[in-house]
């Protein structure tokens, strides 16, 4: 494939209209330019995914993008070109993501990875990617440093992540609790203190001695019940609870025990109600509040919703082993329309270079499971795709929406 | 005081799931000299299975027998299938079994009932006991459940012919083949117990950590170190130093400051390590002295 540039093009056009257009017809309408993977007919697009391991469960929201791109091809692909979907697994190993993902951009020749699953698995690959140049589209994590455009120009995240979410929290907290003694329980790790700076950057430094306690736990711990009895007895009224859906139950269910009745804030990780609030009890849950950015599939607020019943119709005729009550399967499509917004996009000048431009210039895009009003916007400085939330509060059943749009833009 | 209370009730809670699985890994280190890694994963899964039966309607104490039925003749199945062969092996064929027994029952878990928390049921309810808050009914049950199966283990292993012939056959294989124990069956023996007592602290553990395939592993490690703190060849230290390790865990996290709640782990092990250096064979271990 020679490659042009625009200036070549650019260059070249007044010359053609000088010796008579008509002449020089084979010229094509609009010049293509070709990156790896690309043909008159074909996309290559690469993916890893946890398709076995502990993180097996979340392997959905792959088979979700396979089955959103087998649907386009079936319309008839992106301007003629069908997507040609390689994934493959990763089980959740970083190690095994540089293998995979050195496969995908060395062997298949790959244009753009898009989606890949988790933050650690993300993580190793980062330098890769961006060393090679080569795009590392709408990673499947909340870690805030995704949102890297000066230093990681070819990285880029999708959902709202975790520091503007603990952003929110402490708006809301600060606005609905001025006298907030909270306890702030996360995990360990990079992406448990991604929430806790969010929170604490939230309440700013005139507010952050309202956090008493800030507890920690490890994926291994048994439970977290020695944690909630400690903000209990710090005399907290608030519990800020970012932990993973067994962790959220754990101390959901423990509070209710102990009788403890704080304002309590779930993050957007554990708000599952199948995941989280129910093996916690949904009566212990009544009051929670938390925050969203999709359409929850089983809330049946949605069920004459046109999007939700868009979806239920992808996932009838496209996917029809996947789950419905699973919010992985609603994230796994939204994540792959964005991706084919971003092909249609680069119209015929479908090069790495082009790519990571036309995902950094995203405006107004919307895709049929965000909820009324969040839209998808990036800039060249602004790597963060999606940025705006919602509340809601759980009312023993479901959760109910309120309030308007929160924007957590970090930076 | 309340709160000292409270975290070393809740300490105890969590021992009391640490001792039943340094129980489990200590009857098969006395059957084989080896420590099981799959120990976890091999109660996971009877767990798993008495979620099924549950599930599909029969009532808890029938499935809660049938369950460590089912999981003694598997704990026999397994030895005698993939681990009888092995038993001349090297030390490290064995590791690589274990870890093989591991990945595959981690998976089978995830892939037949999914990784999604479950609920299990209690069969002693989940009310505060004696309506205070400190300790509930199912945390109660759970100290009850681990001290009966200590006292069973104990009059098994000293007022039956059975227990006297296992103990002998781990103690001196050769002799005891000598004077006619048939060794082999003694060490699958010792597996099917290991394996019923791993069913029962999984189904006590369960309605606390709620149910998913990867369930024990924390608990496998903190079972280890309860397990070698209390002594490897010891059923009762292991329970002791299960409850330790609970305990310890809990007030480092609780009343060391700054570092506590993240280094707890860390100061168990700690702890551990200087009991080890005065006495190498746990508090309540016996030495052993092999032959070279």
């Amino acid at each position: 494939m020679k490659h042009l540039t625009r200036r070549t093009v650019l260059a070249a056009a007044p010359a053609a209209l000088a010796f008579g257009g008509p002449l020089l017809a084979p010229l094509p309408a609009r010049a293509k330019q070709y990156g790896p993977g690309v043909t008159d007919h074909e996309i290559k697009v690469g993916n890893t995914g946890p398709y076995s391991g502990p993180a097996s469960s979340y392997g959905t929201v792959n088979k979700a993008e396979a089955a959103y791109y087998k649907m386009i091809n079936a319309q008839g692909g992106v301007n003629g070109r069908k997507i040609n979907f390689v994934s493959y697994d990763d089980a959740y190993t970083p190690p095994k993501t540089v293998e995979m993902t050195r496969k995908l951009v060395e062997e298949d020749h790959v244009l753009f990875v898009a989606g890949s699953l988790g933050t650690p698995t993300n993580t190793a690959i980062w330098r890769y990617m961006n060393e090679h140049k080569v795009p590392q589209l709408f990673v499947g994590t909340g870690a805030t440093k995704w949102d890297d455009p000066k230093h990681h120009p070819w990285t880029i995240g999708w959902q709202p992540n975790y520091q503007s979410e603990g952003r929110i929290y402490a708006a809301y907290v600060l606005k609905n609790k001025p006298d907030a003694v909270i306890g702030v329980l996360y995990q360990d790790d990079d992406f448990g203190k991604d929430y806790l700076k969010g929170v604490l950057d939230g309440l700013g430094p005139k507010h952050a001695s309202m956090v008493k306690v800030k507890a920690t736990y490890e994926t291994t711990d048994a439970t977290v019940d020695s944690q909630v009895v400690q903000m209990k007895s710090a005399g907290c009224n608030v519990i800020i609870n970012t932990a993973i859906e067994k962790f959220a139950a754990q101390a959901i269910r423990k509070a209710a025990q102990i009788e403890w009745k704080p304002l309590h804030v779930l993050s957007g990780i554990g708000n599952s109600v199948a995941g989280t609030l129910k093996p916690a009890g949904l009566e212990n849950s009544k009051g929670i509040v938390s925050d969203f950015f999709v359409k929850d599939p089983t809330d049946p607020e949605w069920h004459n919703d046109a999007g939700y019943k868009w979806w239920v119709g992808f996932m009838d005729k496209w996917y029809p082993e996947g789950d419905k009550t699973d919010g992985a399967n609603v994230y796994g499509p939204s994540v792959a329309a964005t991706v084919i917004q971003v092909l249609k996009q680069c119209g015929s000048t479908l090069t790495r270079e082009n790519v990571i431009r036309q995902a950094a210039s995203l405006h107004h895009f919307t895709v049929p499971m965000l909820l009324p009003g969040i839209t998808i916007n990036t800039t060249p400085t602004d790597f963060a795709p999606i940025k705006q939330v919602q509340m809601a509060r759980f009312d023993g059943e479901r959760w109910q929406l309120f309030g308007p749009l929160l924007n957590g833009a970090v930076g | 005081m309340q709160l000292f209370l409270q975290q070393v009730l809740a300490g105890l809670a969590n021992g009391a799931i640490y001792a039943g699985m340094a129980l489990a890994l200590v009857m098969i280190f006395l059957a084989i000299d080896h420590l099981n890694f799959a120990q976890g994963e091999m109660a996971t899964f009877s767990t798993f299975i008495a979620w099924q039966l549950l599930a599909w309607g029969c009532p808890y104490w029938i499935t809660f027998v049938l369950v460590v039925a089912i999981s003694f003749v598997g704990g026999i199945a397994i030895e005698r299938v993939l681990f009888k062969p092995l038993h001349n092996a090297d030390i490290l064929a064995n590791l690589v079994a274990f870890i093989a027994l591991f990945s595959i029952l981690n998976s089978a878990d995830g892939y037949i009932w999914d990784y999604t928390i479950k609920t299990f049921p209690t069969p002693f309810g989940s009310k505060p006991l004696f309506g205070s808050v400190l300790i509930d009914a199912h945390e109660a049950g759970m100290l009850v459940v681990t001290a009966v199966l200590l006292g069973l283990l104990y009059l098994f292993f000293s007022g039956t012919r059975l227990g006297l012939a296992m103990r002998a056959a781990a103690h001196n294989p050769v002799s005891a083949r000598l004077v006619g124990i048939r060794v082999g069956w003694m060490t699958a023996l010792g597996w099917g117990i290991a394996a019923a007592i791993g069913a029962v602290s999984g189904m006590l553990i369960a309605p606390v950590v709620f149910l998913d395939p990867n369930m024990m592993f924390g608990v496998l490690l903190y079972g280890f170190a309860g397990a070698v703190l209390g002594g490897m060849t010891s059923p009762g230290g292991a329970v002791l130093g299960g409850f330790a390790v609970g305990v310890i865990e809990n007030m480092a996290g609780t009343f060391v400051p700054y570092v506590g709640r993240d280094l707890k782990l860390t100061i168990a092990l700690l702890v551990i390590v200087a009991v080890l250096m005065v006495r190498p064979a746990g508090i309540f271990g016996r030495t052993t002295v092999s032959r070279v």
